[in-house]
């Protein structure tokens, strides 16, 4: 079995046949070391290739099959982190200038849950610097590309491990989603992209852009793969405070489990205004199939979502501007000498952090202000109720909503690097599920007029994993 | 009243103030994370990713803190609210997150009061559990932060728990302030909540005075008084802000609110920077934390637990000893944890006063709360009895608590008896004669009046006088001997 438009075998196939015996975990990570070698330096997916700890690590997993024990559900396969999960040892640089020569004593909690798991991790991607962008333009270290067209941006922030599993370089990759930078890159590179409800994931280890709002989560060429991924890394965690304290359920089981009777409204406020034509298409075919495989589809509102983006350009610069204080210069990374203690804090910091991180710092530092707090971040909070009560209308009626997941397919480089507002607009219609802290993927859904991919968001409300994996692998079937 | 009490020369002003004192909690770990709470280890000892703040580590709440908060908040007869936790916003190099997590405007206690020895009643604002920042050592050049070569930083200390207890300005003297924290500080220590200790940096002293014309009901313009590291410094600081602000008010001038450090050796105060210029904190709601809402139960057992307070058991054992509770020797006896003994050895039947004063006195030591109160009183009894001297009693208590032997034997042992008067006045003739001019100089200085002199004399005739009876002599029949031996001179 195959990912759609991927080289590679699906991450539960190569799981199954490693833990039979059949399939080398060494061999596995080669033959994905050698894609990258093949492709890397025209796409750009990585900051960092592990491709000696990947071998040793798919070597261990070989001895300890040969051995008769089980290495786990993701025995032997290769996984790409977003540059922002914390590797113990391993250069962790969100790609940023500031986080120069850093490598944390400790690893994320997901990526301790991934190596129990039998997980290789074959390197750390690319993103947008500290999350900020939609295009992976951001990064310091240069773009990546979109391995659907070359001459076109991944989408971002987490463009690195979206364009990972486009061009085969893993099956899974792990990403980040604060406003949409898991969903847009999958959309946009036409991989399935999962953004877990708020404190399913456990946060500790994942470089801090807005903590309300950012949660890790799957990448991979199939349903069902982001399925068996979310079902590692989910679950309870006593290191992070805001994380569930709850059973997982079986996502892979609800993968195949049917829309028989699932209630399906699409967004009405995501269909207008701003969404190119050929998207919109794509999301009425996606209700079709639904209401084909037997599920209700109705039409739903949720009319504060349109207040989403302005409430998010608020509520995330405000916590990012707090969140990124700390890289002064005094500890860690990037440190410019100056003539007093806060002369160096200012040096390093206006060398260390590129132009949307200082913007969104400004804005962030601004709306918080003395005599602005009520009437920006207070204000925005207000939205952020507001929206989470629509949503919570919205699911009395659904069991899952269907929006796209971008405005448009993939845009080419420079297209909106230089009109910030353009740029925000494109995560329209993924931000409102981080404001009220519910689940969301995207799924591919065939190509818009210019042949690229187009994704389909399904969203659902808290702890709704179940039912939107259900929609999302009827989807699947219905796009192949 | 026309003067602010206890300065002299303030007439016509009212002195206000109003203190925040932090306390770093008696915990294990440290506020968010394992690392141990700990003073005087190596630097950057007791750390970890969580208070270095480095990048992706998470903060998770010390319930330990939370209960030791509580109990603070009840015995300040505090309401115990619902709170959360809020980021405070600033650079500074000693906070590794370039923020300080604290609680704003949701504290865990608020509306209390603490009622002094005096009989007054401080009100308590509120307090709130926050994160203790790192330490800064300035080294080379001039060693202030402003001129150093470099500086060192030892994060040991960053996300100790603190509780920041903030009283209304209701204080009123510098003596009053100085009241307030050691009663503060008592109940600290007897709650188990802090060690409560100034010269550590445990417990810490911010003061902030105005003054205001007698009549006026608006408060003055304030100043916050910083890096008072005793007790003495804090009544020196206000007494000293005090006449600072009345002089400039009396010359027409107006007071800046702002932040002011005092200066110990050069007994002032000086400017910090101005409220003016002050930095804009932007708090937010902190969003790594939840709130934290202690349940009715888990608040009925901290409730339970807190043990009987210093001001019940000041009037307990004063009634006892038919004594003021504000009597030193009461207050001490509570201050040390000694009140039960000091009880016991009354209820013993002995002389209330002498059990006080061996309590205010010679009690200061390791091992005196292993004290039974039985051969307390035995010790007391024979003092009163005439058996031994009050320097006598002193060692041998000192004996009785070193090894646990009874006050009998310890005397026996050491040839402890009261001397008979015959036998002293022996010693004291003997003295006088072997020095004739010291005498003579002593007979002099009483009939001129001269106290300064006779006090020196009468201290070398005692000593002369202890040293040939080994110590047996009774200080007090010594001084009546040699009174009565210079009238018959005379």
């Amino acid at each position: 079995m195959t990912a759609p438009g991927s080289p590679t075998p699906t991450a539960a196939a190569i799981a199954a046949e490693v833990r039979a015996g059949a399939r080398s975990a060494r061999a596995t990570v080669d033959a994905h070391l050698g894609a990258i070698d093949a492709a890397e330096a025209t796409i750009h997916a990585f900051n960092l290739v592990l491709a000696d700890s990947a071998r040793a690590a798919a070597d261990a997993i070989d001895a300890r099959v040969a051995a008769g024990e089980d290495p786990g559900p993701l025995a032997g396969v290769p996984i790409a982190l977003k540059d922002n999960l914390c590797t113990r040892g391993v250069p962790t640089t969100c790609s940023s200038r500031i986080l120069e020569g850093w490598r944390p004593p400790y690893d994320a909690t997901v990526v301790t849950r991934l190596a129990t798991a039998g997980a290789v991790v074959i390197g750390k991607t690319n993103l947008d610097e500290f999350a900020m962008g939609s295009s992976t333009e951001n990064s310091a270290f240069g773009p990546t590309r979109n391995p659907r067209d070359p001459e076109r941006v991944p989408g971002g922030s987490s463009g690195g491990s979206a364009a990972a599993v486009a061009a085969g370089f893993a099956p899974l990759a792990l990403g980040s989603d604060t406003g949409g930078s898991i969903r847009q890159p999958a959309a946009l590179c036409g991989v399935v992209g999962v953004k877990p409800t708020y404190g399913l994931v456990s946060r500790y280890g994942l470089v801090a852009f807005a903590s309300s709002l950012d949660q890790i989560g799957p990448f991979a060429g199939t349903v069902g793969d982001a399925a068996l991924l979310l079902e590692v890394i989910a679950g309870h965690d006593p290191l992070d405070s805001t994380s569930i304290d709850q059973p997982v359920p079986s996502y892979t089981e609800a993968v195949g489990a049917g829309v028989d009777g699932l209630r399906v409204g699409i967004v009405s406020e995501l269909m207008g205004e701003g969404i190119a034509p050929d998207v919109r298409a794509r999301v009425e075919a996606a209700a079709e199939a639904l209401a084909a495989a037997g599920a209700e589809v109705g039409e739903a509102s949720v009319p504060a979502a349109t207040f989403g983006l302005s409430a998010y350009y608020l509520i995330a610069p405000a916590e990012a501007s707090s969140n990124l204080a700390r890289y002064d210069g005094v500890r860690y990374g990037l440190r410019v000498d100056g003539a007093t203690t806060s002369e160096m804090m200012e040096a390093s910091r206006s060398a260390g952090f590129g132009a949307e991180v200082k913007r969104r710092i400004m804005l962030g530092t601004y709306a918080l202000s003395a005599g602005y707090y009520d009437a920006f971040y207070g204000k925005a909070l207000k939205v952020r109720t507001l929206i989470i009560a629509d949503f919570a209308a919205a699911y009395e009626r659904f069991d899952v909503l269907l929006s796209p997941t971008t405005p448009t397919t993939a845009f080419r480089f420079g297209e909106k690097a230089d009109d910030p507002l353009a740029m925000y607009l494109s995560d329209v219609c993924t931000i409102p599920t981080n404001l009220a802290g519910q689940p969301a993927m995207s799924v591919p859904f065939g190509s818009g007029a210019d042949g690229m991919p187009v994704g389909v968001q399904i969203l659902a409300p808290t702890l709704g994993e179940v039912p939107m994996l259900r929609a999302a692998g009827v989807l699947e079937e219905a796009a192949k | 009243m026309s003067a602010i009490h206890g300065i002299d020369g303030l007439d016509d002003w009212e002195l206000v103030v109003g203190l925040e004192v932090h306390c770093e909690l008696a915990t294990a770990t440290k506020l968010f994370c394992g690392c141990p709470n700990q003073f005087g280890d190596d630097p950057n000892t007791n750390v970890c990713p969580v208070c270095l703040g480095l990048p992706g580590s998470l903060p998770v709440l010390n319930h330990q803190a939370v209960e030791l908060a509580m109990r603070i908040g009840r015995a300040l007869n505090c309401t115990v609210h619902p709170s959360v936790f809020a980021r405070k916003n600033y650079f500074y190099p000693d906070m590794p997150k370039d923020y300080q997590v604290s609680q704003y405007d949701q504290p865990i206690n608020a509306d209390g009061w603490l009622d002094l020895p005096d009989g007054s009643r401080i009100g308590i604002t509120r307090a709130h559990l926050e994160e203790d920042t790192g330490k800064n050592t300035h080294a080379g050049g001039s060693g202030r932060i402003h001129g150093a070569d470099y500086s060192l930083i030892d994060y040991n200390r960053a996300g100790v728990p603190l509780v920041e207890i903030v009283s209304e300005p209701d204080v009123r003297s510098p003596e009053q302030a100085r009241t307030y924290v050691a009663e503060l500080r008592t109940i600290l220590l007897a709650i188990g909540a802090s060690d409560a200790k100034m010269e550590e940096g445990s417990m810490r002293v911010d003061a902030n005075v105005s003054v205001r014309p007698h009549g006026q009901a608006a408060f003055g313009t304030r100043c916050e008084i910083k890096n008072l590291n005793s007790l003495r410094s804090l009544v020196r600081a206000i007494e000293y802000e005090a006449r600072r602000q009345v002089d400039l008010l009396g010359t027409g001038e107006r007071i800046h609110q702002e932040t002011r450090h005092w200066d110990e050796e050069a007994g002032r105060t000086r400017a910090g920077r101005s409220k003016e210029e002050a930095e804009d904190y932007r708090y937010f709601q902190e969003p790594d934390l939840v709130p934290v809402a202690p349940g009715a139960d888990w608040l009925a057992r901290v409730e339970a637990a807190l043990p009987v307070l210093p001001a019940a058991r000041r009037e307990t054992l004063a009634g006892a000893a038919g004594l003021a509770a504000t009597h030193p020797g009461v207050v001490m006896a509570v201050d040390r944890g000694l009140d039960d003994l000091a009880r016991g050895a009354i209820a013993a039947g002995a002389d209330p006063v002498r059990v006080l004063t061996h309590v205010e006195h010679n009690l200061a030591v390791e091992g005196a709360e292993t004290l039974g109160a039985a051969a307390l009183a035995e010790l007391v009894g024979m003092e009163t009895g005439g058996a031994l001297t009050a320097t006598q009693a002193k060692t041998v208590l000192a004996d009785m608590v070193a090894t646990g032997r009874g006050p009998a034997e310890i005397a026996a042992e050491r040839g402890f008896e009261a001397m008979d008067t015959g036998a002293l006045e022996a010693i004291v003739d003997e003295a006088i004669a072997a020095n004739a001019s010291e005498w003579a100089d002593y007979v002099a200085a009483s009939a001129a009046g001269d106290d300064k002199r006779l006090k020196k004399l009468t201290g070398f005739f005692t000593g002369k006088i202890m040293q040939a009876s080994k110590g047996q002599a009774d200080g007090r029949a010594v001084n009546e001997l040699l009174t009565r031996k210079r009238d018959g001179a005379a």
